[in-house]
C-alpha cells in the first residue's frame, strides 16, 4: 500500500525583525502518501507558502528560521541534513513550482539548458544522456515537439508552455515529493484545467506526492485528495477533500466555503468573513480565529484548542470539538 | 423600460505591427474585432474572456485611454467621438468613472487617501473645502471604511481595504457606470465577498450600471445581469447572464464553464466529463480562417474552418457558432 | 498574475532585518560620518565670517583670506619644525594663511554647486517630465536637445565660455549649468515614462485631470526621491568639476580663494611645501566622498531600483 512520504510534526517557523517575531508557522502538522495530492489551503499570509520553504530549507537568512519541529521524508529527518546532504535532496527527492513562470524561468537560457542543468546536477549522466532525459521530461509534461523545443528561449513560450517547462525541471530527477505553490494562479481557466489534467496523469504514472497550495477551492476540489485549512499560521482543519465542501466543521472552513461565489446557481448575496485576519506579531492568547467566529465561546479566548482527531484522517482545532 | 447608457457598435481595435528602420506595417493585431453590447441603466454587463480575448481593450476604449480604430460609443444614444472637450468633460468624464484591478497601483502612494477620493470632485467641480471634505467622509462611511481613515495613506491599508477606497473614488461624482476590471481578482477569497456584496449593494441604491471585465465565472453569475463572452476579439455567446449560464451553447463558454465549477472527484462520474480543450489561445496576429474557434473546438465541422459564423439569436441568446444553432438539439452543461 | 500584500497588516509593512549589531553599527556610520563632514563644512562655509550679516570682523577664519605678508611666507603647519599656532597649516607663497583660504574656500566651493545643482536639476527636471509625459515630438526634440548637451565635453565648453566671457564666479556657474541639466533629464524623461503607465496615472486621466495636473501632482511627488539621490551624488562632482576648472587657470579667477585655486597654487611646490596642495586637496576628497557616501545611502533607503547608478 502507499507509503506515507512526507511526515511533519509540529513545525515552527518564524521571522526574526527589528520589529519582533512573526510567528509565520506556529505547530502544522500533517503527512503525505505516495501518489496522493495534498492541498494546503488558505488565504495571504496564513503561513502555506512559508510551510513550503521551511519543507526544502528555504527560508531568507538570516530573518527566517524553522524554531522547532520535524520533517522526516522517505524516513530521514531533514533537520539533521547539513547544507550539502539538504542540496541534494532539493531537485531530487523533493521539488518546487512556483506561480509566476515568467520569473521561475532563466530568460537568457533555453529551455533545454535549464531542464539539462537540473538533470546534471543530480544524475551523473554522459552529454548525450543528458540530452535524452531531458527530452523524456518534456514528453512527460505533454509538449508537443519536445526536440525542436529544446532550443527554444522562454519568452518565446505562452505562460501555460512556460509552466509546463518549470514542470519538467521539476519533474526531470522523478521526485519523491512535488511541493506546487499556487502554480495555475496566473493561468487562464482553460490552460489552468489542461494543466490540472495534466498533473494528475502524471501522478499516476510516476507516484510522485504532490503538495499544493492554492487559495483557488475549484483547484482543491479537482485535484487533491486530502486539504488542510490553514487560518494565522495554523492549520484549523484537515480532511479528505470531500468532507471539507461537504461537511466542513471548523467555523473557518465553514465560512470559507459558503463565501466563494457558485456557477451553477445564482446567489443574492456572498457570506461573508467579517474582520481581518490577525498580525502574526501580535497573536490573540486564544484561538486564532476567534475575534471573528461566528460561534465564539468564552474559552475560544484564552486557550488555543487542540487538535482532534474526529474520524480517519479528518482532525479538527475548536474548542466544539471535544 | 430602463433607458439605454451605453452602447457599443462593432467596436475595433487594430493595433499595427511594423518592422524594420522605416516602420513598415506588416501586419495588425486584431483586438478587438466588431464588438457590440448594449448597457442599460442600473444593469451590469460582464465581459468574460481569457487573456488576449480583448475585454480589457473594450473597458479602455470605454473610458476612453484608447481610440478605437472603428466603431461607434453611443452614450445616451450620442456619438462619443463627436463630443466636444467641453462635453467630454462635464458630461461623459463624470458619469463614466472605474475601479481598476490592482488595488496597489491604482492609488498615488503619496497623496492621503481623502486626496485621493476628493481629487474627482476637485478637478471637475467647484465646491468648497468644506463640502469636498463632507463628500468624502460621506464616500467613505458609504464603503464602510471609518472617518479618521481620510487621513493615511494607501499603503496603511489592506487590499480589501484600497479597493473600497477606489470605490469610494470612483462615486464621487455620482457616475452613471462604473466600469470596473477585475475588482475582486487581487483580492483574497473572503474579502472578494465583502467586496462583491458591497458593490451589488451599491448598485441598487443609486442606481448605477456595471460593466465588468472578469475572467472568473462564478464572480461574474453573482454579479451580471447580462454576459459577453469572448475569444479572440470576438463576442462568441452574448444575453441575459441566467440564459447563458443555464443554457449555454458554444463550446468556448461550455468548456470555460467545466474548467469553472467545482465539481468533486467522487461527483467526476455522475456529472459530465469535464472539457478539456487542446491548445491554447492564437495569437490575435493570426487568427485562425473561418472561426476563431475551430483550432481547438471538438466540436468542429468543415464548414468552420472556412466561413466566420455571426452572432445570431438562437433560442433566448446569441451565439456566434455554425455547430450550435439550433438550442434544441444539443445537452445542457449544468 | 499579482503579488497578494498581506492582508492582515494595516500599518505599514516591518522591515525585514537580521543583520547583526557590528552590521547594523556600520551601516548607520556610513550616514552619520558623511552627514557630520558635510555640516562641518557647511558650517565652515556659512561662518567663515559674518560679513553678510553686516558684521564684517566676527570671523571664524583666523585670517582674512587674501592678506598677503610676505614676511610669512611659505610656513609649514604648526607640528613642523617652522611652523607656528598662529597659521595652523601653514601659508602660501604670498604668506596667505591657508586655514583661513581653506575655510573661505568652502564657501565659494559650496555656493558653486548648491547653485549649479539648483538650476541644473530645475531645468532638468521639468524638460524630463514634459518630455516623457507628453511624448511624441515634444519628446523627441528634447531627448535630442539633451543627446546633443550629453556629446560635448563639459570641461572643454566651460573653458571656451570662460575664455569669451572672461571669468569670473558668474561665468563658472553658467558654464557648468549649461550642460550639467542633461542627465538629470534623461533620468527624470526614464522615470516619468514609468509613472505614467502606472494605474494611478490611468485613473488621473479618467477622472479628468488635466495633463499639467497629472505632471505637477502624480508624477513629480514620485520622483522626487531619485531625484534626491543624484542631486546628492552631484555635489561630489562639481566641487571636482569647479576645482578643476580652477586648477586650470578658467574657474573662479584669483586671489579668490577657491580649492581648485588653491591646489593651482601649490603644484610647483609639491616638493617643498606640499601642504598648500595637499590640504584643499583632502577638502576636496572629503567632500566628494561625504557626497558620495551620502548619496549612495539615501538611494538605498529610498529607491533600491537605482543601484546601477
Amino acid at each position: 500500500m502507499s507509503e506515507v512520504v512526507l511526515r511533519v510534526e509540529d513545525l515552527r517557523t518564524s521571522f526574526f525583525t527589528r520589529v519582533g517575531e512573526f510567528k509565520a508557522v506556529d505547530g502544522v502538522s500533517f503527512y503525505v502518501k505516495e501518489g496522493e495530492t495534498f492541498g494546503l489551503v488558505g488565504e495571504s499570509a496564513c503561513g502555506k507558502s512559508v510551510t513550503a520553504l521551511s519543507l526544502l530549507r528555504l527560508l531568507p537568512e538570516p530573518a527566517g528560521k524553522i524554531v522547532g519541529g520535524k520533517i522526516t521524508l522517505d524516513g530521514i529527518d531533514l533537520m539533521t541534513l547539513d547544507k550539502k546532504e539538504m542540496r541534494e535532496i532539493r531537485g531530487k527527492k523533493i521539488s518546487m513550482i512556483l506561480q509566476d513562470p515568467m520569473t521561475s524561468l532563466n530568460p537568457v537560457y533555453t529551455v533545454g539548458d535549464q531542464i539539462g542543468e537540473a538533470v546534471r546536477l543530480h544524475q551523473q549522466l554522459h552529454d548525450n544522456m543528458v540530452e535524452d532525459e531531458v527530452i523524456s521530461a518534456l514528453r512527460l509534461l505533454r509538449i508537443p515537439a519536445p526536440e525542436q523545443r529544446v532550443h527554444d528561449y522562454p519568452f518565446q513560450m505562452s505562460g501555460g508552455m512556460r509552466q509546463r517547462v518549470v514542470g519538467s525541471i521539476a519533474m526531470s530527477c522523478r521526485p519523491r515529493l512535488l511541493i506546487a505553490d499556487e502554480p495555475t494562479t496566473a493561468l487562464d481557466a482553460t490552460i489552468q484545467a489542461q494543466y490540472i489534467a495534466l498533473f494528475k496523469d502524471i501522478q499516476k504514472q510516476t507516484g510522485v506526492a504532490i503538495i499544493f497550495i492554492t487559495h483557488d477551492f475549484g483547484v482543491v476540489a479537482n485535484i487533491c485528495h486530502r486539504v488542510a485549512v490553514m487560518y494565522a499560521g495554523s492549520i484549523v482543519e484537515t480532511a479528505p477533500t470531500s468532507i471539507i465542501f461537504k461537511a466542513p466543521i471548523h467555523p473557518y472552513t465553514s465560512a470559507l466555503i459558503h463565501s466563494v461565489p457558485h456557477l451553477d446557481r445564482r446567489d443574492d448575496r456572498l457570506y461573508s468573513i467579517e474582520g481581518q485576519p490577525p498580525s502574526l506579531l501580535n497573536l490573540p492568547p486564544g484561538c486564532r480565529f476567534a475575534p471573528r467566529c461566528p460561534e465564539v465561546m468564552d474559552i475560544c479566548h484564552k486557550e488555543q484548542p487542540p487538535t482532534v482527531e474526529i474520524s480517519d484522517g479528518h482532525s479538527v482545532s475548536c474548542w466544539r470539538v471535544k | 423600460m430602463t433607458e439605454l447608457l451605453l452602447e457599443g457598435r462593432d467596436l475595433k481595435k487594430h493595433y499595427p505591427v511594423t518592422k524594420g528602420l522605416l516602420q513598415r506595417t506588416i501586419g495588425w493585431v486584431r483586438a478587438i474585432d466588431g464588438i457590440s453590447f448594449t448597457i442599460e441603466q442600473g444593469k451590469t454587463l460582464s465581459l468574460v474572456g481569457e487573456s488576449g480575448a480583448g475585454k480589457t481593450t473594450v473597458a479602455k476604449a470605454v473610458l476612453l485611454l484608447e481610440r478605437l480604430t472603428s466603431g461607434h460609443i453611443l452614450f445616451e444614444g450620442n456619438d462619443v467621438y463627436n463630443f466636444s472637450k467641453s462635453d467630454l468633460k462635464t458630461r461623459y468624464r463624470p458619469s463614466v468613472q472605474s475601479v481598476q484591478q490592482n488595488p496597489w497601483s491604482s492609488m498615488n502612494p503619496r497623496m492621503r487617501v481623502r486626496d485621493i477620493i476628493a481629487e474627482p470632485l476637485v478637478v471637475n467641480t467647484t465646491k468648497t473645502k468644506q463640502e469636498t471634505r463632507q463628500r468624502v467622509l460621506e464616500l467613505l462611511d458609504q464603503v464602510g471604511l471609518a472617518p479618521n481613515q481620510a487621513d493615511y495613506y494607501p499603503h496603511e491599508f489592506s487590499g480589501g481595504q484600497r479597493q473600497r477606497i477606489a470605490v469610494a473614488r470612483a462615486l464621487a461624482l455620482n457616475p452613471r457606470l462604473v466600469v470596473l476590471d477585475e475588482p475582486v481578482s487581487a483580492l483574497d477569497v473572503s474579502i472578494r465577498a465583502q467586496i462583491m456584496n458591497l458593490l451589488k449593494d451599491l448598485q441598487e441604491q443609486y442606481n448605477l450600471s456595471y460593466l465588468v471585465i472578469a475572467h472568473n465565472l462564478a464572480t461574474v453569475r453573482f454579479m451580471s445581469h447580462s454576459v459577453a463572452i469572448m475569444y479572440l476579439g470576438q463576442i462568441v455567446e452574448y444575453g441575459d447572464a441566467e440564459d447563458v449560464f443555464t443554457q449555454p451553447l458554444h463550446p468556448y463558454t461550455r468548456a470555460l464553464m467545466s474548467a469553472s465549477l467545482l465539481t468533486l472527484p467522487e461527483d467526476e462520474d455522475q456529472s459530465i466529463s469535464p472539457i478539456i480543450l487542446s491548445g491554447e489561445m492564437p495569437s490575435p496576429l493570426n487568427p485562425p480562417p473561418g472561426c476563431r474557434f475551430h483550432t481547438r473546438c471538438a466540436e468542429a465541422m468543415e464548414i468552420c474552418s472556412k466561413e466566420e459564423p455571426e452572432l445570431r439569436t438562437v433560442g433566448n441568446h446569441q451565439v456566434r457558432c455554425h455547430v450550435h444553432e439550433d438550442p434544441g438539439v444539443h445537452p445542457e452543461s449544468s | 498574475m499579482l503579488e497578494k500584500d498581506s492582508d492582515s497588516e494595516t500599518a505599514a509593512k516591518p522591515v525585514i532585518s537580521g543583520l547583526s549589531l557590528q552590521a547594523r553599527v556600520l551601516r548607520k556610520l556610513t550616514f552619520i560620518i558623511p552627514v557630520i563632514i558635510l555640516s562641518l563644512i557647511i558650517l565652515m562655509a556659512i561662518f567663515a565670517d559674518l560679513a553678510w550679516l553686516g558684521l564684517p570682523d566676527v570671523r571664524l577664519a583666523p585670517f582674512d583670506p587674501e592678506k598677503i605678508s610676505m614676511r610669512d611666507r611659505l610656513m609649514p603647519p604648526f607640528w613642523a619644525e617652522e611652523g607656528s599656532t598662529d597659521h595652523l597649516l601653514g601659508t602660501d607663497k604670498m604668506g596667505r594663511d591657508i586655514l583661513s583660504r581653506l575655510i573661505f574656500g568652502a564657501r565659494i566651493s559650496l555656493s558653486v554647486s548648491l547653485l549649479v545643482i539648483l538650476i541644473t536639476s530645475f531645468i532638468g527636471t521639468v524638460l524630463g517630465i514634459l518630455g516623457g509625459y507628453l511624448g511624441g515630438r515634444t519628446e523627441a526634440f528634447l531627448m535630442r536637445i539633451t543627446d546633443i548637451s550629453l556629446a560635448f565635453p563639459p570641461i572643454l565648453v566651460a573653458m571656451l565660455l570662460a575664455v569669451s566671457m572672461g571669468p569670473s564666479f558668474t561665468t563658472v556657474v553658467l558654464a557648468i549649468s549649461l550642460l550639467g541639466w542633461a542627465p538629470y533629464a534623461r533620468l527624470i524623461r526614464g522615470e516619468t515614462l514609468r509613472l505614467r503607465e502606472i494605474d494611478f496615472v490611468a485613473q488621473a486621466r479618467i477622472i479628468g485631470a488635466s495633463p499639467f495636473r497629472i505632471m505637477l501632482k502624480h508624477i513629480f511627488p514620485n520622483i522626487i526621491n531619485p531625484l534626491i539621490i543624484v542631486m546628492t551624488l552631484q555635489i561630489g562632482l562639481l566641487i571636482i568639476t569647479e576645482a578643476s576648472l580652477s586648477f586650470l587657470g578658467v574657474g573662479i579667477p584669483p586671489p579668490a580663494p577657491s580649492w581648485g585655486n588653491m591646489v593651482n597654487d601649490g603644484r610647483n611646490l609639491v616638493d617643498t611645501a606640499w601642504w598648500i596642495s595637499t590640504f584643499p586637496g583632502i577638502a576636496i576628497a572629503l567632500v566628494v566622498l561625504s557626497g558620495n557616501f551620502l548619496g549612495d545611502w539615501l538611494r538605498d533607503k529610498l529607491d533600491p531600483r537605482l543601484r546601477q547608478l
